[in-house]
């Protein structure tokens, strides 16, 4: 296991009698952005909290930057930068001082501590921020200022729980830029999402958990190959009137998902299938030909939507 | 903005021990300098609104009475509360720092979990936390110190050792009362509920005010139980020069048992809390 930054095997996570991680294997290789992708409650956030050395694992193997969690915590998590789902920020301190803090607790210098902070506040676009306290920063502000502040230790492997979740598009955007320059710089990146876009924008590599399991796992191009058609036709209905429509148009796509007010045709060609479903005397409100995405893998493998 | 790569990491040790708890305490200050005018207003009010109301005020009806002056041992009243005041302030500080501060951490401002994420351990995490409330204890017991001379209420220099009993005293209280908190999941009251049933009965009824012999019988254990009627036995006997070696080793001990047994806990409750 030569640079694989993170393995696993068989790893679990038990909470009491709910198991949230259910036996998982995982490689992480040095310069790859790996992505989590499942909905809320997949074993997402855990198993980065095993990997991030703050949760024992209740079985299995793990290994994080070539050692074992359970025994030198300390020495791996001084490797790594951690952007948590919830900003733990001191928020009523000033940004600067945020980034200071944190940096001591790595064992650094203050002179080190400084010089860093300012270049990370320059990175992330914060500098005519620095005095301001973390209270009157926007949403987008202080997600930027967490991402800084888990980069201070110039770390090898960064994990990032839902970097974007709660944001609105044009601060997603920013976030994204920010990690898209640190994957470009060689730094390994662990993300969790429920955002499909995002796992397509940023991941080289993929899983998709769902109930604590891997159930699928490649690039995201693979998987959208793997488990799903080119393109997929959306009809759109008033809902419950897509009932009944399902069974006369199953022969024009390999398969087809029913959801409460659409049906999905997976075809290699949409216009194809559109076209056809018009002659069949099929009347949606609207519809829609598009390529498969990530969604289109996640319903397949799970039979559910993955922001519901 | 460039994209130019950030520095090249440099392996740093890993703290351990004391140098990684010290690393809170120097975050825990950083936080406190920003309000810390607040508190040092405060830390001269309360003893001054204390001494003026008992010291003065109550003290000038019994300083006449002999059998006042029996229980004083002579010395003049405000002389015997002084010290036994400076305890009852180590004590309320320490219970206001180690209670909503602690819980906050955990649950509203999630600083802990934040540092959970450093090299730092729980164990180091909650030390920090502990040796900054002496700090504090300390720093506030100093100005206390300042208003009782100003009062002309010491008796020799036999305070100074009462200010390190009185920060014992508060150090023992509060390193049980900081792992309770930090078991807390929610305010629900708790707090309030020791503040009302623990603080202020353990205030009225440690010897303070008066010797706990005066107390009915039955109701002396609870204030040997008490932290502050050991660190108030300690800071008065140290503060008027009677303290007797075998009672004081026995109080002594008893602090530092406390304190053991609450830091013990304490870094146990960090543990368990931060790496579910």
């Amino acid at each position: 296991m030569s640079d694989s930054l993170v393995q696993a095997r068989g790893l679990r996570k038990r909470f009491g009698a709910f198991e949230a991680v259910r036996g998982i294997d995982i490689d992480v290789w040095a310069g790859e952005v790996f992505g989590f992708l499942g909905p809320n409650g997949a074993g997402k956030s855990s198993t980065m909290r095993m990997i991030g050395c703050v949760s024992p694992r209740s079985d299995g193997e793990l290994q994080v930057l070539g050692m074992d969690p359970d025994i030198d915590g300390p020495r791996i998590r001084a490797r790594l930068g951690v952007v948590p789902q919830q900003d733990n920020l001191d928020i009523e301190l000033s940004v600067r001082d945020n980034l200071h803090i944190y940096g001591r607790y790595f064992g650094m210098s203050r002179a080190a501590v400084r010089a860093k902070a300012a270049e990370l506040l320059d990175f992330v676009q914060l500098t005519d921020r620095a005095t301001d306290p973390v209270e009157q920063l926007s949403g987008g502000m202080k997600r930027r200022l967490t991402i800084a502040r888990s980069l201070v230790n110039d770390p090898e492997l960064i994990l990032l729980d839902e970097p974007t979740t709660g944001l609105d598009p044009q601060a997603r955007h920013l976030v994204w830029d920010r990690l898209f320059r640190l994957k470009q710089q060689g730094v390994t990146l662990l993300i969790t999402t429920h955002y499909m876009d995002e796992a397509e924008q940023l991941c080289d590599r993929l899983v998709v958990m769902d109930g604590g399991l891997i159930v699928a796992e490649g690039a995201p191009r693979e998987l959208i190959a793997q488990y799903s058609t080119r393109e997929v036709l959306e009809l759109r209905f008033a809902p419950g009137a897509q009932r009944g429509w399902r069974e006369a148009l199953s022969d024009l796509a390999h398969w087809v998902e029913e959801l409460s007010d659409r049906l999905l045709l997976y075809a290699a060609d949409g216009e194809a299938a559109l076209a056809a479903a018009h002659r069949r005397g099929v009347q949606p409100t609207s519809t829609l030909v598009r390529r498969s995405t990530l969604e289109d893998v996640f319903l397949r493998l799970t039979g559910r939507s993955l922001v519901d | 903005m460039t994209g130019t790569p950030m520095t090249i990491p440099a392996r740093r040790p890993v703290l351990t021990g004391w140098a990684a708890a010290l690393r809170v305490v120097e975050g825990l200050w950083t936080w406190y300098r920003r309000s810390w005018r607040a508190t040092v207003v405060s830390s001269f009010v309360q003893p001054l609104l204390m001494l003026v109301a008992f010291g003065v005020g109550f003290g000038s009806l019994i300083d006449t009475s002999a059998r006042a002056a029996l229980a004083t041992g002579g010395v003049p009243y405000l002389t015997y509360l002084a010290p036994a005041l400076l305890a009852v302030s180590a004590v309320q500080t320490a219970a206001f720092e180690s209670s909503y501060p602690i819980l906050s951490s955990f649950k509203w401002r999630r600083t802990y979990e934040g540092i959970a994420a450093t090299p730092i351990t729980p164990g180091q995490l909650a030390g920090g936390q502990l040796t900054w409330i002496a700090l504090r204890l300390t720093m506030s017991g100093g100005a206390y110190l300042l208003v009782i001379t100003l009062f002309g209420a010491v008796h020799g220099p036999g305070v100074l050792a009462s200010w390190v009993f009185a920060v014992l005293c508060g150090m023992a209280f509060s390193a049980v009362f900081v792992a309770f908190s930090a078991a807390q999941e929610h305010e629900g009251g708790a707090f309030t509920a020791i503040f009302r049933f623990v603080v202020l009965p353990m205030t009225l009824f440690s010897g303070t005010f008066f010797p706990i012999s005066q107390l009915p019988s039955a109701v002396q254990p609870l204030a040997w139980v008490s932290p502050l009627w050991h660190g108030t036995e300690l800071a008065r006997g140290a503060a008027l020069g009677d303290l007797q070696l075998i009672p004081a080793a026995g109080h002594i001990a008893y602090l530092l048992g406390l304190l053991v047994v609450g830091v013990w806990l304490s870094r146990w409750q960090f543990r368990v809390r931060l790496t579910r």
